[in-house]
């Protein structure tokens, strides 16, 4: 099972190529996904203290 | 649709228009500059530049890879199924480098209608499949198949 | 069709209609990117010439369209904005400008790192490359466009006639690898014959691309959104709205 993984994690030789491809793709999806809840979050915010006041 | 409404249609449109046509022509100008490699045939004509560096592209000639007995030395004949160019090349190669396989070299011409690279890519199809599948399709039709 | 379109130049509606959408975006494109990963690492077999490298294809690909999509989708918009003046079209192109530009720049680095092992080079200045890489300096213009004029009204304007002017580079990176020579291989996804792909690695590829399109269209509603109620920030709906929660 371990042999199985490593074997996975090895690509057949291109790990460094496919996994830092993949990584690039996890870092633009994830980071823009944060950053779509930033902006929702701060015009909430911002609208609220509109509200307030 | 409002007379308003229809000019700004037609204000879009023209902009368009008019932006393709200039991209299409300043294209078909330097059409020639854009293609990435001279073929072999090119180069049997007398197409390619002579005295400096261009780029050549074709397929990698069965049984024409020899590589010398020590070092990075390497020849091939690359082919476009009409004339053929033998390269030498000195560094390298790319993982996909094989017999049948597309490459494009950078280098130069030499006098004896040898062209000697300095950089050797592989060009690879579009085709994608499993080795499994490839070993039933091609199992009659030799070892090597590229696009 | 076009009460639809009128109706969307209406801050309210599309407020209310965009959120139906989002949640569906949402579960869609999760579903599709667990089932494309795991097809893509795991279930599809090695490529017959690259081997494993080839498993790049399932983030470079749809990025890659996602690219020439998204500018597809603003240059709709440009359209509807100057045209029809419909507010809507303006927050939906300045949103998808920089998702647009994100994924333009994912397909360079992908195709990049997929290049060294394969062709033997990062880089080659072919018709291919070169033109994806002109499609980012046009996102990059209509940000920098928009974000440097104050007034509102004439940045949006003038970000959707560079949109318009930008939309020339679609068809030539689209084309570009039938017109001339390049080292960028051909399609390999076709619309009208078989695709050249076999159908264990081809069903990953069309998961992520649709994971890819789902997940812009989650985030491009989603800020717009965020932007709409800011803008309509004046009206009853929004004061009330934000006061409910």
């Amino acid at each position: 099972m371990v042999s199985h993984f490593e074997q996975f994690l090895a690509m057949g030789g291109y790990a460094k190529y496919v996994w830092s491809a993949y990584g690039l793709g996890v870092i633009v999806i994830i980071g823009n996904g944060i950053y779509t809840a930033r902006i929702k979050r701060d015009a909430i915010a911002k609208l609220k203290r509109r509200y307030r006041t | 649709m409002r007379a308003q409404r229809k000019q700004r249609l037609w204000f879009v449109v023209a902009t368009l228009t008019c932006v393709a046509f200039a991209v299409g022509l300043s294209l078909y100008a330097v059409s020639k500059n854009i293609n990435l490699f001279f073929s072999p045939t090119q180069v049997v004509q007398g197409k390619a530049p002579k005295h400096h560096l261009f780029r050549l592209g074709g397929m990698v000639k069965k049984g024409s890879i020899h590589y010398a007995d020590k070092g990075l030395e390497v020849s091939f004949v690359l082919t476009d199924y009409k004339s053929d160019v033998t390269v030498h090349y000195h560094g390298i190669l790319p993982d996909l480098f094989r017999e049948g396989q597309g490459i494009v070299t950078q280098g130069k011409l030499n006098n004896k209608g040898l062209f000697v690279a300095s950089i050797v890519l592989a060009k690879h199809g579009s085709k994608y499949m499993p080795r499994v599948v490839k070993e039933i399709l091609y199992k009659h039709k030799g070892s090597s198949h590229a696009t | 069709m076009w009460t639809f379109f009128y109706k969307m130049s209406s801050g309210r509606s599309f407020y209310q209609l965009s959120g139906r959408f989002i949640p569906f975006f949402a579960l869609a494109s999760m579903l599709l990117f667990a089932y494309g990963l795991v097809g893509g690492l795991w279930l599809a077999p090695p490529d017959f010439q690259q081997g494993d490298a080839f498993r790049i294809i399932y983030i470079h690909v749809p990025s890659a369209f996602l690219s020439l999509m998204i500018f597809s989708v603003m240059t709709f918009c440009a359209v509807l904005s100057l045209v029809w003046r419909i507010k809507m079209a303006d927050l939906i192109l300045q949103v998808s400008c920089p998702l647009g530009a994100w994924f333009t720049a994912l397909a360079l680095a992908t195709g990049s790192i997929w290049g060294k092992p394969m062709w033997g080079t990062y880089w080659v200045w072919d018709a291919r490359l070169t033109s994806e890489l002109i499609l980012l300096f046009i996102y990059f213009g209509v940000i920098v466009l928009s974000h440097t004029i104050p007034e509102e009204r004439t940045a949006a304007k003038a970000s959707a006639i560079l949109t318009l002017v930008g939309f020339v580079d679609i068809p030539i990176i689209h084309f570009s690898v039938n017109w001339w020579n390049t080292l960028h291989q051909g399609d390999t996804l076709k619309i009208f014959s078989k695709s050249t792909i076999a159908p264990s690695m081809l069903h990953p590829l069309l998961a992520m691309i649709g994971a890819f399109a789902f997940f812009y269209g989650w985030m491009c509603l989603s800020r717009a959104r965020s932007l709409c109620l800011l803008k309509d920030k004046r009206a009853r709906w929004v004061e009330e709205l934000v006061k409910s929660w």
